[in-house]
């Protein structure tokens, strides 16, 4: 008898402890570069939420593949916020009716607050002298570029070949369709995800070139030695705006949308933007921007808007049997 | 004299190729077990011991190692008595459909571990079969540790049973027949002769089935999530440090599961060494 009044009072005190801190968890599902940026996010954000209302807030994290990640969400995990690679694999969450439709809208900069290019990371010295698109298809240039099936990275390596090739004097459709098969023929390795790439042509060394989030380039650059590596800006490449949005159903289900709000908004303050640009993500802010120009040189890009926006570009290249799947090995 | 010659010669060739065998075999070994297993270790220890211990003593590794420690607590007793119960229904029981059991207990060996967390995902995932139903009432499986659970059983069922059936078979029901005739009950039969006869065999699948349930990637890398302190287990968070550039932490968690693997060698070598008699005496015809 006496035991269980102990055992009982234990217990309410725990739980009267646990409703007066009012911890709050939320779970980010990301990409994979991200991990080093939100490690810092996350800890920034706790930190100003705890100042402002007093609450402890506990951000998990969740990484894969963009396309992986979506799927997941899709299955059950309960993100609340989720931070992808593009905007298509955010449109596959909500077309399950797990947030609105018209998500992109509801932040600034289509939901991206930060952005990002991609370039050619080669090795020291670049001794095949690569300068740019056309410099990939020489014989005996081997490219590494993760899987456009389920890498988002991937994807907009392919887009910005694409595009490159489409905006040459004379480019159509037709030349297009031979650069990037062409290109793809170079590729001794298509890794699942864009960090599974990088170790591949970082630390396995294979490959001459590895098509690269700006981001994941410098990283890379700073993780692995600066003396291994160096970065090669094309003449053209894409404007990569990776999203966010809240989980709508999540959020109501956990009762967690007032700090996911915030969680999301924080990207955007200066604080936020300052992080981004630190872990190598190209901030919004112009005077954040400022600051970082020696960082984030001058790149000449398009955007995803020009080849028709997300979905119209997921079916013409990346859907079953679509242009991908048309000139990939065998064709 | 000449016929000595040729003797000689043709023992001398014998010999030869029994050398080359024994080297093929051993570099064989070496190369694809010893090297890769003795690289964990050299790349654990690269910066140093403390490095070693400060990565395995990090929150997130001391989570992912308590959570494979919870899933094979659960996951192999209850593969031990489904396998005594399978093996004993194979081997003692006549009954309409027992090929196909014995076909069933295989099946997590032919499929691909991909596939059996695929399989969890689509009864229990949120589009799943019972996914609604069972998020209506806030019971979580999949993304969760009852979907790690679930995972390993099904990936680690084989191995008590199949360790059991061939011996269970070899040894007869004779005297599990003497002692029902002599007036033990089922249990007392089961516990004082069945038990006894197979303990060997059943340690020994118990010992490989835990291996494995600790040490399985693919399907729980599926039904994971891969939320960090969560639902990450030992093998998911060498794949996580990996692919954060921390190679030294990467194979400091890689380096412990080696070792799991070389304690159950060393246990099962142990136990052979120990109680040589004895199995000798309960292995198939040593009546």
């Amino acid at each position: 008898m006496k035991k269980r009044t102990v055992l009982l009072a234990i217990v309410g005190t725990l739980m009267a402890a646990s409703a007066m801190a009012k911890d709050v968890t939320l779970l980010n599902a990301s990409y994979d570069p991200t991990r080093e940026l939100y490690k810092d996010v996350n800890q920034a954000f706790a930190a100003q939420w705890k100042a402002q209302h007093g609450d402890t807030v506990t951000i998990q994290m969740s990484h894969g593949g963009s396309g992986k990640q979506a799927r997941s969400v899709v299955d059950g995990l309960p993100a609340d916020v989720v931070t992808l690679a593009l905007a298509y694999d955010v449109d596959a969450v909500a077309d399950h009716g797990l947030l609105a439709k018209d998500w992109q809208k509801r932040l600034p900069d289509n939901a991206s607050p930060y952005t990002s290019t991609i370039v050619f990371l080669v090795r020291k010295g670049n001794p095949k002298g690569i300068k740019d698109w056309p410099d990939l298809l020489k014989p005996g240039v081997k490219v590494i570029t993760p899987n456009p099936k389920t890498s988002g990275g991937a994807r907009w390596n392919f887009l910005a070949a694409w595009g490159y090739a489409l905006k040459q004097p004379g480019g159509n459709e037709v030349k297009a369709r031979a650069f990037v098969r062409d290109l793809y023929r170079q590729v001794p390795v298509l890794d699942t995800g864009a960090r599974g790439a990088t170790n591949t042509f970082a630390q396995r060394g294979i490959g001459d070139v590895l098509l690269a989030w700006e981001n994941e380039a410098l990283l890379s650059q700073r993780e692995l030695g600066k003396d291994g590596f160096q970065i090669v800006l094309p003449s053209i490449s894409i404007l990569a705006e990776p999203p966010v949005a809240i989980v709508d159903k999540n959020v109501d289900q956990h009762g967690t949308r007032e700090v996911a709000d915030a969680y999301l908004k924080f990207l955007y303050s200066p604080q936020g933007q300052e992080l981004e640009a630190k872990h190598f993500y190209r901030p919004r802010s112009a005077e954040v921007a400022r600051k970082y120009a020696a960082q984030f040189p001058k790149v000449n890009t398009f955007t995803i808007d020009e080849l028709g926006g997300w979905r119209q570009a997921q079916a013409k290249f990346f859907a079953d049997g679509a242009i991908f799947d048309q000139i990939g090995p065998g064709n | 004299m000449n016929t000595m010659t040729a003797q000689r010669q043709a023992g001398w060739t014998r010999r030869m190729g029994h050398g080359v065998i024994v080297v093929l075999a051993s570099a064989f070994l070496g190369l694809f077990l010893l090297l890769p297993l003795a690289a964990v270790f050299v790349e654990a220890f690269r910066q140093g011991v403390q490095a070693y211990v400060a990565s395995i003593g990090q929150p997130e590794a001391l989570t992912a190692i308590r959570l494979t420690l919870l899933v094979a607590v659960i996951a192999v007793p209850l593969n031990l008595v489904f396998g005594v119960a399978a093996a004993w229904a194979m081997t003692r029981f006549a009954f309409r459909g027992k090929a196909l059991l014995g076909a069933f207990i295989d099946l997590p060996f032919s499929v691909s571990p991909v596939i059996s967390g695929l399989v969890y995902v689509l009864l229990f995932g949120a589009q799943g079969w019972f996914g609604p139903w069972l998020s209506g009432h806030g019971v979580k499986i999949i993304f969760a540790v009852p979907g790690l659970v679930l995972a390993t059983i099904f990936i680690t069922l084989p191995f008590v049973a199949r360790e059991l059936i061939p011996l269970m078979q070899a040894q007869g029901s004779e005297e599990e027949e003497a002692a029902r005739v002599l007036g033990a009950n089922g249990w007392q039969m089961f516990f004082r002769v069945t038990l006894p006869n197979i303990r060997w065999a059943l340690l020994y699948g118990v010992l490989l089935c835990n291996a494995r349930a600790m040490g399985e990637f693919g399907a729980v890398s599926v039904v994971s999530g891969h939320i960090r302190g969560l639902t990450t287990t030992m093998p998911l968070e060498v794949e996580m440090r990996y692919n954060e550039y921390d190679y030294v932490g990467a194979f400091a968690i890689a380096s412990l599961l080696a070792m799991l693997a070389l304690v159950t060698l060393a246990v099962k070598t142990f136990l052979e060494w120990r109680y040589s008699d004895e199995i000798a005496a309960h292995a198939p015809g040593g009546h």
